[in-house]
Order: C-alpha cells, then sequence, then structure tokens
C-alpha cells in the first residue's frame, strides 16, 4: 500500500514538477509568477486535441503541433503584455499574468465550450506494469518517464549550451548581459517559450487521466505553484524535488488520512511555506544595481 | 593617429537631474586617456551614455565609434561594433564559474580559435582566474572579481576598452597588479579610456588626462603635465600647498583622496 501510494505520488508529482519549472523558468527571468501559466498549458493541450480529433492528424503530429503552438503562445503573450510595461512593478506584472490567464479561459471556453472532452493518447491508462509489490499504468509511467528525460535536458541546456548560460547569466545581471552583447529580449522570448512548452507537456500528459475542459488547469497550476514555492521559487532542482514531494505527501494524506482533503494539502504547503520559511519564496532573489 | 571615439557636447539627464552638462572626448588610437573626477562628478555616466545603457541618451550631442554614429543605439549593438566596457562594481555574473563568465564575454563571436586563444591569453595576464576556474564567480574576492570583469570584457575583443574605477576597494598592492596588467593591455593593441579616482596611479599609466567637475570638463592636459600642476596635486593628489590657485576659487574642497 505504501510502496503504491509512493509510486502514484510520484507519478503526479513528475507532472507538478513540470508545471513547477515552467513557472520558476519565467520567475528567475521576468520576476513574476506567471499565473497565466495553467492556461497556457490548457489552450495547447486543446490544440492538441483539435489537430487529433477535429483535422485527423496523427498524434505525433498534434503533439508537436500543440508544442509549437505552445512556443509561439509564450513568445506572443511575452511580447504583446509584458514587454510593453513600462517600469513595472512585481503587483502590476502579476495582474497582468492573471489578465492572461482570464483571457486565455475565456477564449478555450468560447471555443470549445463546457463539455468534457477525451484526449485520446496512444498510452493505456489502464493497463498496468508491476513494479515489484505495486503496480503502475503505462500512462503514469510514460509521464514519469517523459518527465524525467525533460528534465535531464533541461539540466543539459543549462549547463553546456552557450544559450543556456546566456539564459543564467541574463537573470543574474542584465546589465551585464548587454554589455556582453547577449540580447535581452530574445533570452526573453526563448524563455517564455520554453516554459510555455513544458507547461504544455504537462498538459497533454496530464488530460488523459483528467478530463479535458477549461478546468484542466486550475488545480495543477496551484499545484505545481505549491511546488515551485516550496522548492524555492528559484531553483529548478528545488522546484522539481518541490513536485515530486508534493505529489507524495499529497498521496499519503490522501491514502493514510482523508481523500476528500487530499487537495488542500497543497494550499496547506504554501501557508506553511510562507509562514515559517517566508524566505522561502524570494529566497534567492538577485538584488538588481541600477 | 586616428581618433577612435569621438563624443561631442554630451548631455544627459536621470529624469531631471542634469548629470552631463556638455562633455565633449576623444580617444586617439593607442592610448590611454583618463577622465578623473569627485565622487558624483558624472565619470560614470560618460560610459553609461556613450554605451548605451541610459535610455533616450544622451538628450543632445553626438557619439561617434571609428566614424560611425552610436548615440542611440543599443549596448548589445555597441559591444558587437567593438567597444567593450567594464562597468563600476565589477559586475560579474556571480552564479555563473569564472570559465562561465568569460565565455559569456566571448558570447559575440564565433572564431573558436580566436576565442581559445584569448582564454589562454587571459589565464597569463590573470593566473589566479585559471585556479578558481570552475568556481562561481560570487565567491571570488573583490580584486578577483575585478580581474575577472576585465578578463571578460577582453573576451568580447574590443577594439576600445572602457574602465570604470578598476581600483575600487582593492588594496594598495593589488590596484598596483592591476594597473600593471592595465597597461600590459594596451600594449596588446587596446585603446583604453579609464575613470579613477585615484588620479595618482591613472595619471602615472596614461597619456591624456581630464578633469571632470559637475557633469563638465575644466582641465585637459598631457597626463604628465597634469601630475605636475599645483591644483591637480592639491585638490587630487592629496598633496598640501600653500596658496590655492584663482581658477579653482569654487571647487568645494571634499573628501581628500588617496
Ligand atoms: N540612476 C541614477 N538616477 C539618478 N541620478 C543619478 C543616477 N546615477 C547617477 N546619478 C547622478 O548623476 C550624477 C553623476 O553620477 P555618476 O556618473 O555616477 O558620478 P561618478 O561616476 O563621477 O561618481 C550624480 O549626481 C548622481 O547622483
Ligand atoms: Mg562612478
Amino acid at each position: 500500500m505504501f510502496l503504491q501510494l509512493l509510486l502514484s505520488g510520484i507519478a503526479f508529482g513528475s507532472l507538478y514538477a513540470l508545471i513547477a519549472l515552467a513557472m520558476v523558468i519565467i520567475y528567475k527571468t521576468s520576476e513574476v509568477p506567471n499565473f497565466g501559466q495553467g492556461e497556457m498549458a490548457m489552450l495547447s493541450t486543446f490544440v492538441a486535441f483539435m489537430l487529433l480529433d477535429t483535422y485527423g492528424h496523427s498524434f505525433f503530429v498534434s503533439f508537436l503541433g500543440a508544442l509549437v503552438f505552445a512556443a509561439l503562445l509564450g513568445v506572443f503573450l511575452e511580447f504583446v503584455f509584458l514587454r510593453r510595461a513600462k517600469d513595472p512593478n512585481i503587483l502590476s506584472l502579476i495582474l497582468i499574468t492573471l489578465g492572461f490567464e482570464m483571457i486565455l479561459y475565456g477564449v478555450a471556453s468560447w471555443k470549445w465550450g463546457a463539455d468534457q472532452r477525451d484526449l485520446s493518447f496512444p498510452v493505456s491508462d489502464f493497463d498496468l506494469v508491476n513494479i515489484g509489490p505495486a503496480v503502475i499504468s503505462y500512462l503514469n509511467l510514460a509521464t514519469l518517464l517523459v518527465a524525467l528525460v525533460l528534465m535531464v535536458l533541461l539540466f543539459l541546456f543549462f549547463r553546456y549550451t552557450k544559450v543556456g548560460i546566456a539564459m543564467k547569466a541574463t537573470q543574474q545581471n542584465p546589465m551585464a548581459a548587454r554589455i556582453n552583447g547577449i540580447r535581452v529580449n530574445r533570452i526573453l522570448s526563448v524563455t517564455w517559450a520554453m516554459s510555455s512548452t513544458i507547461g504544455a507537456m504537462a498538459g497533454m500528459l496530464l488530460a488523459p487521466v483528467a478530463t479535458l475542459d477549461p478546468n484542466l488547469m486550475l488545480e495543477p497550476l496551484l499545484k505545481g505553484f505549491a511546488s515551485a514555492v516550496l522548492g524555492g521559487m528559484t531553483t529548478l532542482v528545488g522546484a522539481a524535488l518541490g513536485g515530486y514531494m508534493l505529489g507524495i505527501i499529497e498521496n499519503l494524506f490522501g491514502g493514510y488520512v482523508s481523500l476528500e482533503f487530499k487537495s488542500i494539502v497543497a494550499f496547506g504547503i504554501i501557508v506553511l511555506v510562507l509562514c515559517f520559511r517566508p524566505s522561502g519564496l524570494f529566497a534567492k532573489h538577485y538584488v538588481r544595481k541600477v | 593617429m586616428a581618433t577612435l571615439l569621438e563624443i561631442k557636447n554630451i548631455e544627459t539627464f536621470y529624469r531631471l537631474i542634469y548629470a552631463l552638462r556638455g562633455v565633449s572626448l576623444s580617444v586617439e588610437e593607442n592610448t590611454i586617456t583618463a577622465v578623473l573626477g569627485n565622487n558624483g562628478a558624472g565619470k560614470s555616466t560618460i560610459l553609461k551614455t556613450v554605451m548605451g545603457l541610459l535610455d533616450d541618451q544622451p538628450d543632445k550631442g553626438t557619439i561617434e565609434f571609428m566614424g560611425r554614429r552610436i548615440d542611440g543605439k543599443d549596448p548589445e549593438v555597441i559591444v558587437r561594433m567593438g567597444l567593450s566596457y567594464v562597468p563600476e562594481g565589477r559586475e560579474v555574473f556571480d552564479e555563473l564559474t569564472v570559465k562561465e563568465n568569460l565565455l559569456m564575454g566571448a558570447y559575440i563571436r564565433r572564431d573558436r580559435a580566436g576565442i581559445k586563444a584569448d582564454f589562454e591569453k587571459i589565464y597569463v595576464y590573470f593566473p589566479i582566474l585559471k585556479q578558481r576556474e570552475s568556481q562561481w564567480a560570487g565567491t571570488l574576492s573583490g580584486g578577483e572579481q575585478q580581474m575577472l570583469a576585465i578578463g571578460r570584457a577582453l573576451m568580447n575583443g574590443p577594439k576600445l576598452l572602457f574602465l570604470d574605477e578598476p581600483s575600487l576597494g582593492l588594496s594598495p598592492l593589488l590596484v598596483k597588479e592591476i594597473f600593471k596588467i592595465i597597461v600590459e593591455i594596451s600594449k596588446r593593441g587596446v585603446t583604453l579610456l579609464l575613470v579613477e579616482q585615484n588620479a595618482r596611479m591613472a595619471l602615472s599609466i596614461s597619456h591624456v588626462g581630464l578633469i571632470l567637475e559637475n557633469g563638465r570638463f575644466v582641465m585637459k592636459g598631457k597626463s604628465s603635465d597634469l601630475m605636475q600642476d599645483k591644483d591637480v596635486q592639491e585638490f587630487y593628489m592629496g598633496v598640501r600647498s600653500e596658496e590655492s590657485a584663482k581658477g579653482f576659487q569654487r571647487w568645494k574642497r571634499k573628501k581628500r583622496w588617496r
């Protein structure tokens, strides 16, 4: 029982980890928690659904198409809305991302309505694999693996590629980045594209276990955010670990304490972290010199 | 001798603060030019304005680098033209390693062989950086960070290099070492514009010196002449003299320099 709860906790945790990673990548560069993240992922998932169901493309094409859409959506939102804000403060930035949330939610509701749909996934949620005494569905296993591969890729990207290092440089000291010729605006575009793509991955992995409607990402976003806060908001590794931890804690809570209140665990964690480690949220916030 | 940088009558504002009040300056190729001045005189503002770091500035005047107008251009563009900048306070990437910092200096370059050669050159100038190669820049001492900042700017492959107070906060011994290397860099064909409060040091290595006060140049001359000048000695090098010359009466005496 414990192992089973742990295992499915990890599977769900990897989704939270992806959402947390997506948020942290943006937070580190644009210094704003992006509350539109969930809806960006939800809309991208709907695009996959549309390509698959309405236009009859193969799963592979639809999936890739949705990722491309996600990347463009990220670039578009940053370019059109955030970049226009002159001398923005944190509050106005947050308001802008809440604006994304509402606009994208509205678009999805208008286009696809409140009907619940199924995103048919080539990997089954019902066929099970045995791992020791526990079982895991193929879908959960795929989720776990995809998340893992994505994290390794991200790690390699930030560690070894010039653009990855330039992204970190820009996060740490935008002025110094500019005088070394790093085009900060381009870095912002790349950041939003990457983040949005990762979020879309999470959305598409989540849709088959949940139901695809405009509310798809409401709860997962909260949980991804909680994971990011748990991890300190500024480290990718922390965000990923936070995601796994939350997934596990939540599942154990659901299994041993109360299934009904499982969902409040994430909220409880945000509150606890903010109470006992208030610096958590802005732990390694870089002081910008003017 | 060719003129690399030609600044004509620039005026710069920080909102309502009138920081540069008509500054002109030309920098000749293969020289070291020193700009001296009190804290708050506007020295850093000159460099920031030229680098394009201040939005919509200069408000008036023109800046030409190697015969091309650069006022109004972005720093990302200016650095690609061959003008590099070591900012006041070093501004290294704290959570990148020393090596990654230098790599970011080479961000705009594609010539692998040249980049590699420059890495080696910088490790010869600053052997300590080689030792600290895989350490985060934020964990370096002030002097090491200054070396890294200079090294990073050299990795840009500049024709002209701005140095903003490289001696700030360093021990006298380290200052000597840094200045020795600055001279070395100059000999290797990089033209330098040096902003300093340490007038004695700056004048001892530069060819031309200018003195800035309240956003205007009040004096200009060969560095060797300035060093002999009674007023410069008194006001900038801490040498006491009996009488003060008339031209300097309006200067409010402030903190004495080292
Ligand atoms: N970001 C800024 N905003 C407003 N005023 C500034 C800013 N930076 C510098 N100043 C003002 O401009 C003047 C020149 O500053 P600065 O160029 O930094 O002087 P220096 O480098 O010679 O010490 C000072 O009066 C300073 O207070
Ligand atoms: Mg200064």
